[in-house]
Formats: structure tokens, C-alpha cells, sequence
């Protein structure tokens, strides 16, 4: 299996007046796995499902190395794909799950049988292929659906929010596995998800969504250091991101009376921008604590610093009572500043 | 004995007053149907088997039992199955396409549904003479299927729409074409529809006289329910043999009743199995 890259050139899709898509201009690297996020109807999925061959795009090329494939019925283009439900054959066997696409391609049985007991194996579930879906487990069922997409060697895989019905601590492995697997491969994959964690943890590039249109498309590193727009920075990180809306002066940012001195030229409306472990408690600016929320390691403290609602991220054994007066602070070469428009300065 | 609390006896009691004239005209046609004469629901003749003389011989320059029966059965079944066939390929490109006229379409098929027939039926025997399809199995099979179309499509669409389209779209990406994606992935899935529909459209077809009445003339290709009506339109209807024949009518039906219910009480179950 070789990687191939794809590549998307001014793709985008309208279903009736309603656009799901704008412009798409995006390149996945051979071999690379490439993570579309975003909240829910933000086009990522549409995308994927153009890539696969379901959507027809309204305008637009798809390019698998050198050959275009937009115009291509799904079965002419030799990719791969995880359904969320997983969309296994209910009547089927695991076993003829994972052989009907290549039973589809007329492979010859022999090497059915023999290329789906590998691909079940890899996968660890060559113990129960003689199942029907409804009796395994989410877990085994997620990965019957990964061995069906992998079993016929595709160009392109493509991964369709499929870790999203599996329980929290499986989904840590199974996502470690995926990422595994797909570098063991070396195929190039493309991962729709809305969780912005599995995002980060799985893909090489990331490609964040929101309302049609790209907003980033950057490594995981850069999304989450340097976010292009106030949308990436609230998306990305979890605690999010303190995002305060107010008017940047001279040397100052100003929300609702509260005065912030940082080093900047900006002028006018805008966005500052400052992660809750980028702050601390014990600076100068008062402020009183209105939640606490122990994390385990850590604690999300919620404040209202004159009228400013922040959280900040400390050290579990630093919690403070509620109500108690503090101060806090925070890391000026840490602030993220955008325009009114949300835009990075 | 458990008994019911009182507010139950209450509706159990004006269910059965209500049901009391079907349940007296079940048991007329039982004891008319074996003895030689009844008052009422008396009996007061002999019990019999004369009535149903009609089973081995035929009666009054009819033809014997069996062709209005076999015609009766092609008739259910080539109606049920065209029913079922086309309600469903119709159904699912409504459910699955998005192309231009759809909302008119569906809101047209619906008009057609609420439309009386009967009002049809005098453009619909000119147009079979025309057709060179008048007193033919085959037209009057045509004008009952497609009358019955309309039901059977919004009835499928519901069934095609409570379907994921994730399992359609993994088999189009494994290699199916849409086509073979229809009658092998979706068209399976809605089994139950299917058996809903086809029970529905076998009974109402079995039952079916209007049709027959005016567009079958020859005695060659009665129905059933025309043969039955043959005994009432004599000058001296025998009641007795009508009652008869009425009950052999009936007892397919009774059997494919209690047999697909369970399929027909899908059709207000909504669907697929969760």
C-alpha cells in the first residue's frame, strides 16, 4: 500500500440555495493523515463524502496523485471508508463483511479468505469473524469496519468521525491504533471529527472547519499556538481558550473597565485571547472566584475579574474557596490578540 | 377468573354492542352456509352439505369453482407483486434523489391517493377498450395496481426513510453500483415494509369488486367476488349456496390475516427494527 496525495482545487457544494462548502483549496501529502474538524454542519463531512464519490461537487476538482477523479463513480476510485455507524452488513459474518469488496472486485476466494484472515489479524479480531456485527463488541465492530476499508488496499482512507460511538477509554486506544496502523500502512487518510482532542492526537495536519469554510490548515503544534482566527482559537484546546471582547489601546486592551497592560500597536475593537494554563492566580488584577472545578490533576477555576468572566487552569492542591477574593495573572508572551473580525494580529 | 376494574367492563361492554351487527352477520353466513334453512339466526332446517354443491360441479351455467378462484389468485398476486416492485423503486428514489418536481410529485401522488376510483371508472373502461384491454386479466390487474400505487409509494418512502444512508453509501464505496446498492443493500432492509405492503395490496385486490364487476364481462374471467354476486342477482337467489361461497371466499383471507399481521402491524409500528 503507497501513499498517494490528494488534492482538493476550489471544491465546493451547494445543496439547493444552502451552501455547504466555499472554495476548498487543500492538499493532503502522500502518506499523510490529514484531520478535518469542526462542529457539526461546518462542511467537513461534505468534503469527505465528495473525496469518496457519494457527493457530486458543484464546483471543483479532486485530484488522487495525477488523476482526476471528481467526475469518478465511488467504485472507480479506490478509497476506503469508516462509516461512524460503521455500516456493517447486519446479515453478513464479520468474516463476509470484511470479503465483500473484494468479492465485489472478483478476487479470486483462495486469496480472499487469505487477505481477509490478515487484515482481521492485524486488527485483532480474526477470533471472532465467523460473527454477525450484532454480536461483538463497538470495539470489535469498529475495527471489523476499519479491516473492510483496509482490505482492498485503497489509495485513500478515509475515516468518517470513527471513533465517536466507542466508550471514552477505548477511544484513547483505538485512536492510538488507527494512528498506528495508518503509518504502518503509509496510506494516505483522511479523518473527519468534531473532537478537537482525537484531532491533535491523530493527524499530521489539520484542517479546521467552521460554516463552509477553511479556516486553518495547519500541524496540530501550530493550531493550537498560533490559531489563525478567534473560531480555531475558542475550537482548539480544551479547557478552551478565554477569548474577552473589548478595545485595544495604546499599550492597553480594555474590557468592561478592566485595564490590560500588553505590548502592542493595535488599535480599535478586537479579541484577546489567553489560554487557562497561561494564567495564574497571585497576579495583580482582583478578581473573585465564582466556580471550582476540580479536574483531578488540575482544577478550572472559574473568576469574575471586574466584570470579566476568565478561567484559569492551576495546580489541584492551589483550589481556593468560592467567593474568596484573589488576584490573578498571566503570561504576556502567551496572549493571543485578534481584530474585530477575529482575525490574528 | 381475574376480572376487568369496572371503567373496563364499561368499554368492554359498548365494544361489544358496537361489534354486535359484524358478529350477526358472521353468524349468519356460518349457519346459513349448512343448513337448508334459517330464520333469522334460527336454524330451522336440517343441516346440510347441498350448499355447497358448488365446490364440485358447476352451478347454474357458471363456471366450476375453480376458475374465479385462480383467477381470483392471479389477479391478488400479480397486483400485490407489481404493488410491491414499483411502490418500492419509486419510493426509494423519492426517499434518496433530490430532482427537480419532487415536492410536486409527492403532493400529486398523495392527491391521487385520496381520489375516489369509482369516479375513474367510466374513463378507465373507455381507455381499456381502447387499449384492446377490456374484459382481459391484465388490464383490470393494471387499473387495480396503479390505483393502489399511491398508497404503496408514500407508505415505502416512510420505511425508505427511517434507513441510514451510511450502509448504502459503505456499499457504493465497496464497489456496488447504485442499482445493485438498491436491490441488494436498501431493498432487503425494508423487508418489513415489503411484507406490509404486499399482505395489504394481496388483501384489498382478493376483495376487490368494483373492477372486476365492470371491466371483466366473460364468465371465463369472473372473480370471486363477481361469482358471488352472480347468486344474489337471480330471480331466485339462492342464499343458502350465496352464503356458502361468500364463506370459501373468505377463508384465504382469515388465513393470510392471521398469518401476516404481524407484518401488517408494522405499518403502524413505523418501521425498521431498532
Amino acid at each position: 500500500m503507497k501513499g498517494i496525495p490528494v488534492r482538493l482545487q476550489g471544491l465546493s457544494k451547494s445543496f439547493g440555495k444552502v451552501v455547504a462548502l466555499k472554495a476548498l483549496d487543500l492538499d493532503v501529502r502522500a502518506g499523510e493523515l490529514v484531520a478535518f474538524l469542526g462542529p457539526s454542519g461546518c462542511g467537513k463531512t461534505t468534503t469527505l463524502l465528495m473525496v469518496a464519490g457519494i457527493y457530486v461537487p458543484t464546483e471543483g476538482e479532486i485530484w488522487f496523485d495525477d488523476r482526476r477523479v471528481d467526475h469518478l463513480h465511488p467504485r472507480d476510485r479506490d478509497v476506503g471508508m469508516v462509516f461512524q455507524s460503521y455500516a456493517l452488513y447486519p446479515h453478513l459474518t464479520l468474516f463476509d463483511n470484511i470479503a465483500f469488496p473484494l468479492r465485489l472486485k472478483k478476487t479470486a476466494e483462495r486469496e480472499t479468505r487469505q487477505t481477509v484472515r490478515q487484515t482481521a489479524e492485524l486488527l485483532g479480531i480474526a477470533h471472532v469473524l465467523d460473527r454477525r456485527p450484532a454480536s461483538v463488541s463497538g470495539g470489535q465492530q469498529q475495527r471489523a469496519a476499519l479491516a473492510r476499508a483496509l482490505v482492498k488496499e485503497p489509495q485513500v482512507l478515509l475515516l468518517d468521525e470513527p471513533l465517536s460511538n466507542l466508550d471514552a477509554q477505548i477511544r484513547i486506544q483505538a485512536r492510538a491504533e488507527i494512528r498506528r496502523l495508518q503509518q504502518e500502512l503509509g496510506v494516505t487518510s483522511i479523518l473527519v471529527t468534531h473532537d478537537q482532542a482525537e484531532a491533535l492526537a491523530m493527524a499530521d495536519r489539520v484542517a479546521a472547519f467552521s460554516v463552509g469554510e477553511l479556516q486553518q490548515f495547519a500541524s496540530p503544534d501550530e493550531l493550537y499556538a498560533r490559531p489563525a482566527n478567534a473560531f480555531v482559537a475558542g475550537f482548539v484546546g480544551h479547557p478552551p481558550m478565554n477569548l474577552l471582547k473589548g478595545t485595544f489601546e495604546d499599550g492597553h486592551f480594555a474590557a468592561n473597565g478592566v485595564r490590560l497592560p500588553l505590548r502592542t500597536t493595535a488599535k480599535g475593537a478586537g479579541i484577546l485571547g489567553v489560554r487557562p494554563e497561561d494564567m495564574r492566580l497571585g497576579g495583580e488584577l482582583p478578581a473573585q472566584v465564582l466556580v471550582v472545578e476540580p479536574l483531578g490533576r488540575e482544577a478550572l477555576v472559574t473568576l469574575d475579574a471586574g466584570g470579566v468572566g476568565v478561567k484559569v487552569l492551576i495546580a489541584e492542591d492551589r483550589r481556593p474557596a468560592v467567593g474568596s477574593n484573589v488576584g490573578v495573572g498571566y503570561d504576556p508572551d502567551r496572549l493571543h490578540l485578534f481584530n474585530a473580525e477575529g482575525q490574528r494580529l | 377468573m381475574p376480572l376487568l376494574p369496572p371503567r373496563w367492563r364499561l368499554v368492554a361492554l359498548g365494544v361489544a354492542v358496537l361489534s354486535l351487527p359484524i358478529a350477526a352477520g358472521l353468524i349468519w353466513l356460518l349457519l346459513s352456509g349448512v343448513f337448508d334453512k334459517i330464520h333469522g339466526l334460527l336454524p330451522v332446517g336440517r343441516p346440510t352439505l347441498e350448499n355447497w354443491r358448488f365446490l364440485s360441479q358447476g352451478v347454474g351455467g357458471r363456471p366450476p369453482i375453480y376458475v374465479p378462484l385462480l383467477n381470483t389468485a392471479l389477479f391478488a398476486v400479480l397486483v400485490a407483486a407489481l404493488e410491491v416492485i414499483i411502490a418500492s423503486m419509486a419510493a426509494y428514489a423519492i426517499s434518496r434523489m433530490s430532482f427537480p418536481g419532487r415536492a410536486v410529485y409527492l403532493g400529486l401522488v398523495l392527491v391521487l391517493h385520496a381520489f375516489p376510483a369509482v369516479s375513474l371508472i367510466i374513463a378507465i373502461f373507455y381507455m381499456l377498450r381502447l387499449l384492446g384491454l377490456f374484459d382481459t386479466l391484465i388490464g383490470v390487474i393494471l387499473v387495480k395496481a396503479s390505483l393502489e400505487l399511491p398508497l404503496g409509494i408514500w407508505l415505502m418512502k416512510g420505511f425508505f426513510d427511517y434507513l441510514s444512508w451510511d450502509m448504502e453509501m459503505a456499499a457504493l464505496v465497496d464497489g456496488m453500483s447504485r442499482w445493485t446498492v438498491f436491490w441488494k443493500v436498501a431493498f432487503p432492509l425494508v423487508r418489513p415494509g415489503l411484507l406490509a405492503l404486499g399482505t395489504f395490496a394481496l388483501l384489498s385486490a382478493w376483495g376487490e369488486f368494483i373492477l372486476p364487476f365492470t371491466l371483466i364481462v366473460s364468465s371465463q374471467r369472473a372473480m370471486m367476488a363477481t361469482y358471488l354476486q352472480s347468486f344474489l342477482t337471480e330471480a331466485f337467489a339462492d342464499y343458502g349456496m350465496a352464503a356458502a361461497v361468500g364463506l370459501f371466499y373468505a377463508l384465504p383471507v382469515l388465513l393470510l390475516f392471521v398469518l401476516g399481521q404481524r407484518y401488517l402491524l408494522n405499518i403502524y409500528g413505523g418501521g425498521v427494527k431498532g
